[in-house]
């Protein structure tokens, strides 16, 4: 049942608040306009010092010495903490998301250029890193592997010999999909297309860079952590585990972060080093990083080498697609995802159409780069996925020289077809993908735009009009299928209703910008009739929240949020039976309207939810077997994950003679249920909108053969700015999820997973006058024109 | 985040204050305007001066925008929105608003001289390429004078100028000569960028003969940050589109671009000819009251 | 060195060091965290604050710099109880999700509009096009200063 109305109204709070869904101003702004938000950098204790981190200035190198002294002399200097340092500790090494392991700090060589060598703590942050100055290392430089396609080549250098027995830069081999069945579909097919393309390695780059601030009390061994962490549980558990420190003293919180999208998942040597210097000093440790140091060696994003094929119909019915992926993961295996999934969810690559059958093989290398694999406001590999398919069927209509959109709705999974089965396992839960195909083309006036671009390259001018249809799968679990390090994927969430009806809602998820504590705010009040600015939302501190994963994969809505309707609604099943004692009726009696009990037949007899909670705390008789109270927990299980899905069309004007593209017009349809926000909602797509913008047109992290980073500043690592950007063209329709007890589907990463290749599309459709079919990404300038020229460039490698 | 290394800091007075100080401390002291140049460098300790003098202060003596005679004169410590902003340059060099637009983003612009920019002499910077097309020429003073220095002279090298260590520069001087039209084409990543590939082109017509003209580009390894070929072409002659052609073709093919992540060699070498044509036209276009 | 300089309308000292950057200076010593840093190459625009009445980035500029001069931060930006319409305009059109660009972006729109009351989208755009933002767009900040514009002096507003 897709739904294209918007919802109708809910009653208003006397705040002027919805109860219950719908457009409502955020109660985390009034801090936020003030100046008065609380980031880790914001956080000054006592005493604090401050550490910096010596980084490695190669990719590849032995290390034969390291001298201290000279800093450990500079008298501002508290402690200087190497490898070995680390070694005699047990910590010299952690393990990955992956189950591969990672050095904290090198100890017998570095791996990737900027990686950690040297930890100092001093009295202030200028200090510290005088001090890194004063530190000799003596490297013995070693080849890098600076390219995943020549990692596998007999005599390439081993990068993991810490391994016992490693002997080649091979990390994993992984299929989802019918191989035979997929091969005998392509054998019989009129048309089939091939096409490599690489997603290249880029950054999720959030405003604010990564820190922590950690206080080890000697005496009663708490350790209080302060870290920008989007998963704060899991951190927990994992510092808990891997060092051996006691869960129970172990407080992570994660105060207002500035901004994750995926960057703020992975625990870092950062944060490790400001608790192993809390340890050694006594004192509070704080770590920031620079700019520098958040490009070079936190967790990267993408970076697949792709080749796709598509095998149709001479009539264009797509019969089924095959990939092969290279997948570079730089150093050390530690991409973020679930366990079973070495491949994140890539194998959603069969996207949003109908056919019979895929495949795709995927193999893991290392390479001298930095570790991660984190999403990038991406569930898992969604936005690789993605990409392939979009632009694989852009080549294919390429081929069959027919219109894109006329393609894709001939091919979109039809409504009737849900819940679908995809040819690699997975089971989207609900969609009318064609309306909302076709809602997109509406608002983009999309053959208006095909006219007027034929009307413009008969004068010479380069306009191009790029789609992009998405289907995402987000909220990871269920438990039994998806956990992170042994950690099943389901999220708490526990509610107080205080005495005067007032209430606390207390989350596993941690917010980055997402507005948390007004949605979840809302949802509550739908679900209780409390005005929602009656409804505090805390999250972000281990020691007042319960357990869960936290905040990616666009987990918050799909999983905590149904976590908080799920525990709202045991607080109201609770609250009839305390109703019907204040009432002395029969819970069967009573009838639910929102924020009130009533008697059936009697609208006027009945107590409000505010009543009810004051009588739960009365000296009411209540039933034999109930408490008191009104609170409730609960632990979120999905069932399945939820698919988002939308369709997005973007309109550039390309200029082949100098090679500058600007993006004229971008609209974007989505499906993502229900909102709970829609300004909120709406926001996450502008967001989202714009991270494809730059990445198909800016954001790239390449490496020269020496292992340098070339994109290790905010002057190399190009965002979007203001100017890059139109205004946007949002549109929705609302399909709910059966599974989701609000029907809702997760929207914040829909629009960097779907803006990617739309604009990319666009890029390529200005100059399909010039027979091109495909080029990389990123389209700068140079790239456009070398593309015009028929020799584009390899942009993940410097350029010569 | 990146923190410089010490120094000592002191303020100027007067010009004649900042070159007493420059004098009495050696190459070791640098000025100090905007800081935009040199505070990053010092961040990535790739700049360690012993004493940083701030001449924020030489207002009056260095910021202003005013013409003296047939010359419009630019203080070195005129911000970049300041030339911006001043309908003065608008009405005589349009190319130099052209040019400001573009020079990183509006808020740096409030804090970076155009005596800084120059006296950086980063080879991708974009005042010089403007400068070099209007024939401007930098005044350097010194404890025993000024002397005065082809903007095409100014620069010797990458961040390297003619200006010695107990030397500033004090002006920006152009001749104001009748029949001109003059504009900047640039092409960058992103906004905020460093060029691409920038090139400015100044005109002085006399119906459709160009008498003068001066063609400067950026970011292409051209000498002196202009290219006498492409002046050579045009200068006498009469404007036809074979000749903006022939303009364009000479400054590639005498450019000497790097290549580097902005783009390869063969890229860039085609964007200074290109953006050189669109200079030519849009600055002949002005130089008939029109764009 | 000792600095004296008029933060938000009121004089503050502070004992530096010659090297330390304005936007230290007023998060350290000053504690006035509401100025962020997010960069160390004058790109973000995270760090915006007013000097002697003009935006610069904080990042880039000298604690010393700023001796006998003003400073302007967001913590200045509500007067009286009252916010400023371009943090009601925030607020009111989603402006911001993180907040953590908020302060930098804020106090240029409130610049541009002491100076430009009805500024143009194209003009709004190009104010902001030295400070970065990965959450919104820039669609909400856009948006959101044209609110301000729209509304210049609102009564008793409060978030």
């Amino acid at each position: 049942m897709t739904i294209i109305e918007e919802p109708p109204a809910v009653p208003m709070s006397k705040a002027g608040n919805p109860i219950g869904f719908g457009r409502m101003l955020r109660k985390e702004d009034a801090r936020f306009v003030r100046g008065h938000g609380n980031y880790v950098d914001d956080v000054k204790l006592p005493g604090m010092l401050y550490g910096a981190f010596l980084r490695s200035t190669f990719a590849h190198a032995k290390i034969i010495s390291i001298d201290t002294s000279a800093a450990e002399a500079h008298p501002k200097v508290k402690a200087v903490i190497t490898g070995k340092t680390l070694e005699s500790l047990g910590l010299a090494w952690m393990p990955t998301m992956s189950y591969d392991t990672q050095a904290v700090m090198a100890t017998d060589k570095v791996r990737f250029q900027g990686q950690e060598v040297a930890f100092v703590v001093a009295e202030d942050k200028y200090s510290a890193r005088d001090a890194l100055e004063l530190i000799e290392v003596e490297y013995e430089e070693l080849p890098p592997v600076m390219d995943a396609k020549r990692a596998m080549d007999a005599g390439a250098p081993i990068i993991r010999d810490d391994k016992e027995g490693k002997t080649d830069n091979h990390i994993f081999d992984w299929e989802a999909g019918d191989q035979a069945k997929c091969d005998e579909v392509f054998a019989n097919a009129d048309v089939i297309v091939k096409q490599d393309m690489l997603y290249p390695r880029c950054h999720p780059a959030p405003m604010e860079t990564c820190g922590s601030v950690a206080h080890m009390d000697k005496i009663t061994g708490k350790l209080i952590l302060w870290c920008n962490t989007q998963a704060p549980h899991a951190h927990r558990t994992v510092y808990a585990l891997v060092a051996g420190l006691p869960e129970q003293k172990i407080q992570v919180i994660a105060p207002d972060i500035g901004g994750g999208f995926g960057n703020k998942v992975p625990i870092y040597p950062g944060y490790v080093l400001s608790i192993v210097g809390s340890i050694v000093t006594g004192k509070p440790v704080k770590w920031m990083e620079d700019r520098s140091e958040n490009l070079m060696s936190t967790g990267f994003a993408r970076d697949y080498h792709m080749q796709g094929e598509i095998a149709a119909t001479k009539e264009g019915k797509i019969l089924g697609l095959r990939v092969n992926v290279l997948a570079d993961h730089g150093a050390f295996n530690a991409t973020a995802q679930p366990t079973n999934y070495p491949a994140g969810f890539f194998h959603i690559f069969t996207g949003s159409y109908d056919y019979g059958a895929a495949h795709c093989k995927v193999t893991g290398v290392y390479t001298n780069k930095a570790p991660g694999g984190v999403a990038y406001a991406c569930s898992f590999r969604v936005t690789e996925a993605v990409y392939l398919v979009e632009r694989i069927v852009d080549c294919l209509a390429d081929e069959l020289k027919m219109d894109p959109a006329a393609l894709r709705m001939q091919n979109l999974l039809r409504p009737e077809q849900f819940p679908y089965i995809t040819p690699t396992g997975w089971e989207y839960d609900s969609g009318d993908y064609p309306a909302t195909l076709k809602m997109a083309m509406e608002i983009a006036g999309y053959d208006d735009l095909r006219k007027e671009q034929a009307e413009k390259r008969a004068k010479g001018e380069f306009m191009g009009i790029g789609l992009s249809f998405f289907t995402e799968g987000v909220g990871a679990g269920p438990r039994k299928h998806m956990d992170i390090l042994g950690l099943g994927m389901a999220d708490g969430a526990e509610l107080r209703i205080h005495p005067t009806g007032k209430a606390q809602l207390r989350l596993s998820v941690q917010t980055q910008g997402q507005g948390h504590e007004t949605t979840f705010a809302q949802i509550v009040s739908h679900e209780l009739g409390i005005p929602p600015e009656d409804v505090e939302v805390i999250h972000g501190d281990t020691d007042n929240t319960p357990f869960g994963l936290g905040t990616y994969g666009s987990r918050s809505t799909p999983v905590s949020g149904a976590a908080a309707a799920v525990v709202a609604r045991k607080v109201r099943d609770r609250a009839k039976i305390v109703a019907a004692a204040a009432l002395e009726c029969s819970v069967d009696d009573l009838e639910w309207e929102l924020g009130r009990f009533f008697v059936k037949g009697d609208h006027e007899k009945g107590k409000t939810i505010q009543e009810i909670a004051m009588a739960a705390h009365s000296t009411l008789e209540l039933p034999e077997g109930v408490e008191g109270h009104l609170d409730g927990t609960t632990v979120y299980n999905p069932p399945n994950l939820t698919y988002p899905y939308g369709a997005y069309i973007c309109v550039v004007d390309v200029d082949p003679l100098t090679g500058t593209v600007k993006v004229r017009r971008f609209i974007a349809v989505d499906d993502c249920g229900p909102r709970i926000n829609p300004m909120i909602v709406e926001g996450q797509v502008h967001g989202g909108l714009v991270d494809g913008i730059g990445m198909a047109l800016m954001e790239v992290i390449a490496f020269d053969p020496q292992g340098n980073n070339l994109g290790a500043s905010f002057m190399d690592y190009l965002l979007p700015t203001a100017m890059e950007c139109p205004s946007f063209e949002l549109g929705a329709t609302y399909t709910p999820s059966p599974h989701h007890p609000l029907g809702m589907k997760g929207i914040g990463e829909s629009a960097t997973v779907g803006s990617p290749a739309a604009v990319v599309n666009a890029v390529i459709d200005a100059l399909k006058p010039y027979g091109i079919r495909h080029a990389d990404m990123p389209f700068t300038p140079a790239q456009v024109w070398r593309t015009v020229q028929g020799r584009p460039l390899r942009m993940d490698m410097a350029i010569e | 985040m990146q923190t410089p290394p010490p120094f000592e800091y002191e303020r100027a007075t007067s010009v004649t204050h900042a070159l007493q100080l420059l004098e009495r401390h050696g190459p070791e002291a640098r000025l100090l305007a905007g800081g935009h140049s040199m505070l990053p460098m010092m961040k990535l300790r790739l700049a360690r001066p012993e004493l940083l003098i701030d001449i924020n202060d030489l207002v009056e003596e260095l910021n202003y925008i005013r013409i003296e005679g047939d010359e419009l004169c630019i203080g070195a410590m005129a911000r970049h929105a300041d030339v911006l902003n001043s309908a003065l340059v608008g009405e005589h060099f349009k190319i130099l608003h052209d040019a400001e637009r573009v020079v990183a983003d509006p808020i740096v612009r409030n804090r970076g001289t155009v005596g800084g920019s120059l006296g950086q002499a980063d080879p991708s910077e974009d005042l010089s390429a403007a400068f070099a097309a209007i024939h401007a020429n930098v005044i350097v003073t010194n404890s025993s004078g000024k002397r005065s220095v082809s903007s095409r002279d100014f620069s010797t090298g990458m961040y390297e100028t003619v200006c010695g260590p107990a030397e500033m520069i004090t002006e920006v001087r152009i001749a104001i000569r009748p029949g001109s039209g003059s504009s900047y084409h640039k092409v960058e990543r992103r906004i905020g960028d460093w060029a691409v590939a920038a090139a400015g082109a100044c005109v002085w017509m006399k119906g459709d003969t160009v008498t003068d003209v001066g063609i400067g580009v950026t970011a292409v390894g051209a000498a002196h940050h202009c290219s006498p070929e492409a002046e050579a072409v045009l200068r006498g002659n009469v404007v036809t589109d074979e000749l903006i052609e022939a303009a364009g073709a000479a400054v590639s093919a005498n450019c000497n671009p790097q290549a580097d992540q902005r783009g390869p060699e063969d890229y860039k070498r085609h964007l200074a000819g290109e953006l050189t044509k669109r200079a030519l036209r849009t600055a002949i276009a002005r130089s008939k009251g029109q764009a | 060195m000792k600095v004296n300089i008029t933060v938000n309308g009121e004089v503050r000292s502070a004992d530096i060091e010659a090297r330390h950057l304005l936007v230290h200076v007023l998060r350290d010593e000053l504690d006035l965290t509401g100025t962020h840093w997010g960069c160390d190459t004058s790109n973000c625009g995270t760090c915006v604050v007013w000097m002697d009445g003009e935006p610069v980035k904080s990042c880039t500029v000298l604690g010393v710099m700023a001796d006998g001069r003003t400073v302007d931060t967001v913590e200045g930006l509500e007067k009286g109880g009252v916010l400023d319409p371009v943090q009601q305009g925030f607020i009111e059109c989603h402006g911001l999700q993180c907040g953590f660009c908020t302060p930098g972006m804020m106090m240029t729109a409130r610049w541009l509009l002491d100076h430009n009351p009805n500024p143009s989208e194209a003009e709004i755009r190009e104010a902001i096009s030295g400070q970065i933002c990965r959450c919104t767009g820039y669609d909400g900040i856009v948006k959101s200063i044209q609110w301000a514009a729209a509304h210049p002096a609102i009564e008793g507003a409060s978030a």
